[in-house]
């Protein structure tokens, strides 16, 4: 673990016209991070993880990636990002192959035909590389929008419930792809509702809930009745406290 | 300098091969335009003087509703599987992208020209070739109406109601354009002197570099959430 945070996010505000979804956020990730962020539906995750890809800004607050500052230096943020969002990011009238080759164009990747064999063989596309991507299912195109966030080696990976679509083999595919990356120093951002799944994935566990993160524990100091009962219980607090606040 | 020319040529060979496999956009362009042409030939039936006057207008008309339907196309293939995404997260200068996206709109115009131009020379027995200076109006008036269009259909993408917006963003920005084409190549056609046809390319010109640069400058705002 490095010991500057690769990711830096102060009092973060996000409004929607006069809808505020993001209210004082805080939240740090160093590098060798595996952050599971969860929360009920509506929280504000997708929205959290957008604005750390540099898709939405903030409209207050302070986000810094690598040590670049969010939005003002969002190009160099860029190339050490990698994103898996709900959505595959990918053209469904090119070949997976095709995909990967322009993604690699657009990231300037050195050597692309060897990393486009590598990628594809993590994924286990390989047999289906020539294939044009709409004619993949769901989960496989799942499994080709995961190569393509990992194509470029990103210091920071942001997934959005990647687990979503993915059949057993799949979700274990992804698990390995995601210890990999979490293993050579990368910090790992990713929404889940599968707590049973992130439990044993992740190394730190966040709860984002009325706007900000009101709960986070890491691996090492899980209680005994396990991730469930904790974040029952940070849902509950927050409920409780914001409604002492609201009197 | 060279990285901006690469995530360039990336956008435009990635356009181009998408289309060569699914025809999507050229099918839907060519069939309306030579519908427009058809429904023209009928409604106008022309004798050969007439004819002269308004097939200036009739292309244009035609070149300007294939072309929407275009460069609907084309963005909307960006934002449905949210590949506007994946190009707004590339470490890119977002004017690549732009850029990339007007030049293959740009392209496939050209290709709907290039077979709409003999179609009509048939249909009303003249020869639009014959006339190079109808070839520049159309190069330059395409230009102009890109460089909008796909500023444009990027805003209109965004929204719900995308197909209504387009044109009705589109048409009035895009009325000096096709007025100076329309009066530009009819002169062409009829054989103006040079001295009268000038003003018309000059002010296509001028909107061409003005339009380019606008859009150049505000694409970065337009797709910024
Ligand atoms: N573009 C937008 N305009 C207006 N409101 C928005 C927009 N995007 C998100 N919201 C609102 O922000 C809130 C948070 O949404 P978000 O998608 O971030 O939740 P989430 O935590 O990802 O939920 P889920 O678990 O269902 O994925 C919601 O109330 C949503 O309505
Ligand atoms: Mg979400």
């Amino acid at each position: 673990m490095t010991d500057a945070p690769l990711i830096e996010v102060d009092h973060l505000i996000k409004r929607f016209g006069p809808k505020v979804v993001l209210r004082n956020l805080d939240f740090q990730a160093r590098g060798g991070e595996f952050v599971a962020l969860m929360g009920p539906n509506g929280a504000g995750k997708t929205t959290f993880l957008r604005i750390l890809s540099s898709l939405s800004g903030p409209t207050m607050g302070r986000v810094r990636i690598a040590g670049h500052e969010l939005p003002r230096q969002a190009a160099a943020v860029r190339r050490r990002l990698g994103v898996v969002s709900h959505m595959p990011l990918l053209y469904g009238d090119l070949t997976a192959e095709e995909n990967l080759r322009f993604y690699g164009r657009m990231y300037d990747i050195a050597r692309i035909d060897e990393q486009i064999s590598t990628i594809l063989d993590l994924v286990g596309l390989a047999g289906r590389r020539r294939d044009l991507v709409r004619t993949f299912s769901r989960g496989m195109q799942q499994r080709l929008a995961i190569g393509r966030a990992v194509l470029h080696d990103p210091d920071v990976l942001l997934l959005d419930e990647p687990h979503t679509g993915l059949d057993q083999d799949a979700c274990e595919m992804l698990d390995a792809v995601l210890r990999q990356v979490a293993a050579r120093g990368r910090t790992v951002v990713m929404t889940s509702h599968d707590l049973s799944r992130v439990e044993d994935l992740a190394t730190r566990f966040d709860v984002l809930t009325r706007g900000s993160i009101r709960a986070s524990i890491g691996k090492a100091d899980m209680p005994r009745d396990g991730l469930l009962a904790f974040y029952r219980q940070s849902l509950e607090k927050a409920r409780a406290e914001s409604q002492k606040g609201g009197q | 300098m060279r990285n901006y020319l690469r995530a360039l040529g990336a956008v435009i060979w990635k356009d181009l091969a998408a289309e060569m496999r699914s025809r999507e956009l050229l099918s839907a362009m060519l069939v309306f335009a030579l519908l427009v042409l058809f429904i023209f030939n009928f409604a106008l039936e022309l004798n050969v003087k007439d004819r002269l006057s308004v097939t200036s207008g009739v292309l244009w008309v035609t070149f300007v509703f294939a072309g929407t339907i275009g460069l609907n196309r084309s963005l909307a293939i960006e934002k449905d599987r949210g590949c506007l995404d994946g190009l707004l997260l590339a470490p890119v200068d977002r004017t690549a992208i732009y850029f990339g996206k007007a030049v293959a709109n740009f392209l496939f115009i050209m290709v709907v020209a290039a077979i709409v131009l003999p179609v009509y020379s048939i249909l009303y027995n003249t020869n639009l070739f014959a006339q190079p200076g109808l070839l520049l109006v159309i190069v330059l008036g395409a230009e102009g109406y890109v460089a909008v269009g796909t500023l444009l259909a990027a805003m209109a993408v965004q929204t719900r109601t995308r197909d209504m917006l387009l044109p009705i963003l589109l048409f009035p920005v895009v009325l000096p354009v096709l007025v100076a084409a329309v009066k530009a190549s009819s002169g062409y056609l009829q054989g103006l002197p040079m001295a009268e046809i000038q003003p018309w390319i000059n002010l296509l010109l001028v909107y061409d570099v003005v339009f380019t640069a606008i859009s150049f400058m505000v694409f970065e705002y337009v797709v910024e959430e």
